[in-house]
């Protein structure tokens, strides 16, 4: 299991959501007929509306809605495991051509990225928190899921400075 | 369509349990057949509610062993899985063959062998219904709780508390049941310094790792009165089955059980009552923000007003909506394929004026059983004969 949330986006190589593997990860949302967008990605949107493109979040900041640390955690998952549900606004999309949208903003769930003490960094709702990659969130195989059955890299959340 | 009652019912002890789950299976099923006066041989269908044998103990095909075991052959068989609602998604498949005329005795037999695995193991086995998007960040289905009592905790102002106050009650309820896992009361205070499971959550606002069976007996109402006195079957006046999205995030309001909301206005619709008509309800309060969440969604208080209703004794087993009478999954256990089914004995043993130190004065009562974090949800209204 990898606790290294030091990873640059720049630098990372791997497969994160919706990225080939040479490519830097990306953070991908599904787009669209109707303006809705979902992370993660589903054949058709949640009014059942074609897809119509991605967006990448990586870059853009969200606000923390929830949270909570778990202290009972499965096998190959950190302990304790903070984690957190975050709303990005995408009301002004600078990564597509749209000139923004009209639809809901996105949320996402992801753990919370580790702090430079070794601990996790501590969040609240409301909070504004940005994307981090890590190239391994728990160890793949120690779990019940088939190790080949999905990725296992992905973007947790750390405070905006 | 047919109107279909219940003719017998059954439960195990449940807890921690040296029989694997084709025993479990038996002895519950095994124990309804005598409950409604019958034999295997005299089913047309048997299903087994069951999220995960295979996963848990390696053992698959139940439903065709428990036929064996019951000599309940050539009855038609099928195995139901809705993960933790399997046991209502199993209520609304033997509902469902009785009313469409397909069978005319069906019995349904919900189960789970739990405990030879570890806390780790079995949260795991459970939060392999998550998406994979969740799965890699380590996400359990504690921990959506912990996320989602947090977000209520701050939106509806309610103190931490009233959380509390649900285990307290539901493991007061749980001492008058001999089916309990916890026969024991808890004070609020041992609720509230207990071990952090997922913040703001500690480990008495969840409810235990389980084995356990329970089963039910269906036939068409004409025909009840052939099995048993009309005093001693209940009707399924209503039943209702409803999905919510599978990515828990992406729910416009997670304070919000769409499945809850949805399962239960056909539930309602069909049985032509309201949630003011329900008189007990046993709730999936796996976590005890879950009976916040659905006695709210159930449409029995307003939005942001359930942690209220046990702050005022409301759903006390002596208050005007007794809720959870049982003990709950909370005290009662919560193995996963039988949970469901139980839920409806308790609602059944409530309408037919049978349910000894627990009886409350209940003609109609409501079981909600939930799957995944509100994946999946079944809601069923009981009539009693009396």
């Amino acid at each position: 299991m990898s606790d290294d949330d030091t990873t640059e986006t720049s630098d990372a190589t791997g497969s994160a959501d919706g990225s080939d593997g040479d490519e830097d990860p990306v953070f991908e949302a599904a787009k669209y007929a109707d303006g809705t967008v979902t992370y993660p990605p589903h054949p058709v949107g949640p009014n059942g509306a074609e897809r119509v493109g991605t967006v990448d979040l990586r870059d853009r900041e969200a606000r923390v809605v929830t949270w909570t640390t778990s202290t009972a955690t499965p096998p190959g998952v950190r302990e304790p495991n903070t984690l957190a549900i975050v709303e990005f606004d995408l009301g002004d999309d600078d990564n597509d051509n749209d000139g923004g949208r009209s639809g809901p903003p996105v949320r996402a769930l992801g753990q919370v990225a580790a702090d430079p003490d070794g601990g996790t960094f501590d969040v609240a709702i409301g909070d504004r928190v940005e994307p981090v990659y890590a190239g391994e969130l728990r160890e793949p195989g120690a779990g019940i899921r088939e190790p080949e059955s999905q990725s296992w890299d992905g973007f947790r959340f750390r405070p905006v400075e | 369509m047919e109107r279909v009652a219940i003719i017998g019912a059954s439960m195990t002890r449940f807890g921690q349990r040296d029989a694997w789950v084709r025993e479990l299976l038996a002895e519950a099923g095994e124990a309804a057949l005598a409950d409604a006066g019958i034999a295997g041989e005299d089913l047309d269908h048997l299903y087994v509610s069951n999220m995960a044998s295979g996963e848990f103990e390696g053992q698959t095909g139940v439903p065709n062993a428990l036929a064996h075991d019951l000599a309940a052959q050539p009855a038609y068989t099928a195995r139901i899985d809705q993960t933790s609602s399997s046991g209502g998604a199993g209520v609304y498949a033997a509902w469902q063959s009785i009313a469409s005329g397909a069978s005319d005795l069906t019995m349904l037999v919900g189960g789970e062998k739990m405990t030879h695995r570890s806390t780790a193991e079995a949260t795991d086995v459970i939060a392999s219904l998550t998406h994979p998007v969740e799965y890699k960040h380590g996400v359990t289905l504690p921990s959506f709780a912990g996320l989602t009592a947090r977000l209520y905790l701050d939106t509806y102002d309610a103190p931490r508390e009233s959380l509390g106050k649900v285990a307290v009650k539901n493991h007061k309820n749980g001492v008058d049941n001999p089916h309990a896992q916890f026969r024991k009361e808890v004070d609020l205070e041992t609720v509230l310094e207990s071990p952090v499971v997922a913040d703001p959550l500690r480990l008495y606002d969840f409810c235990p790792i389980t084995d356990g069976s329970a089963a039910l007996v269906f036939c068409p109402e004409s025909v009840a009165e052939e099995y048993v006195p009309a005093d001693e079957y209940a009707v399924v006046s209503g039943i209702g089955g409803a999905t919510d999205t599978h990515v828990v995030h992406e729910r416009a309001d997670p304070t919000t059980m769409g499945g809850v909301v949805d399962s239960s206005e056909i539930a309602y619709e069909m049985a032509g009552i309201g949630p003011d008509d329900v008189d007990v309800a046993e709730l999936h309060d796996m976590f005890t923000i879950l009976e916040f969440l659905q006695s709210e969604d159930l449409g029995f208080f307003e939005k942001g007003e359930g942690w209220k209703a046990v702050e005022a004794g409301i759903t006390d087993r002596d208050g005007d909506l007794p809720i959870n009478t049982s003990g709950g999954l909370k005290s009662k256990g919560h193995p996963l394929g039988a949970s469901g089914v139980a839920q409806v004995y308790e609602i059944f043993k409530q309408v037919t004026g049978d349910a000894g130190p627990r009886q409350v004065d209940a003609d109609t009562g409501l079981a909600c059983n939930v799957g995944g974090f509100g994946n999946c949800v079944t809601t069923a209204i009981l009539e009693g004969n009396q």
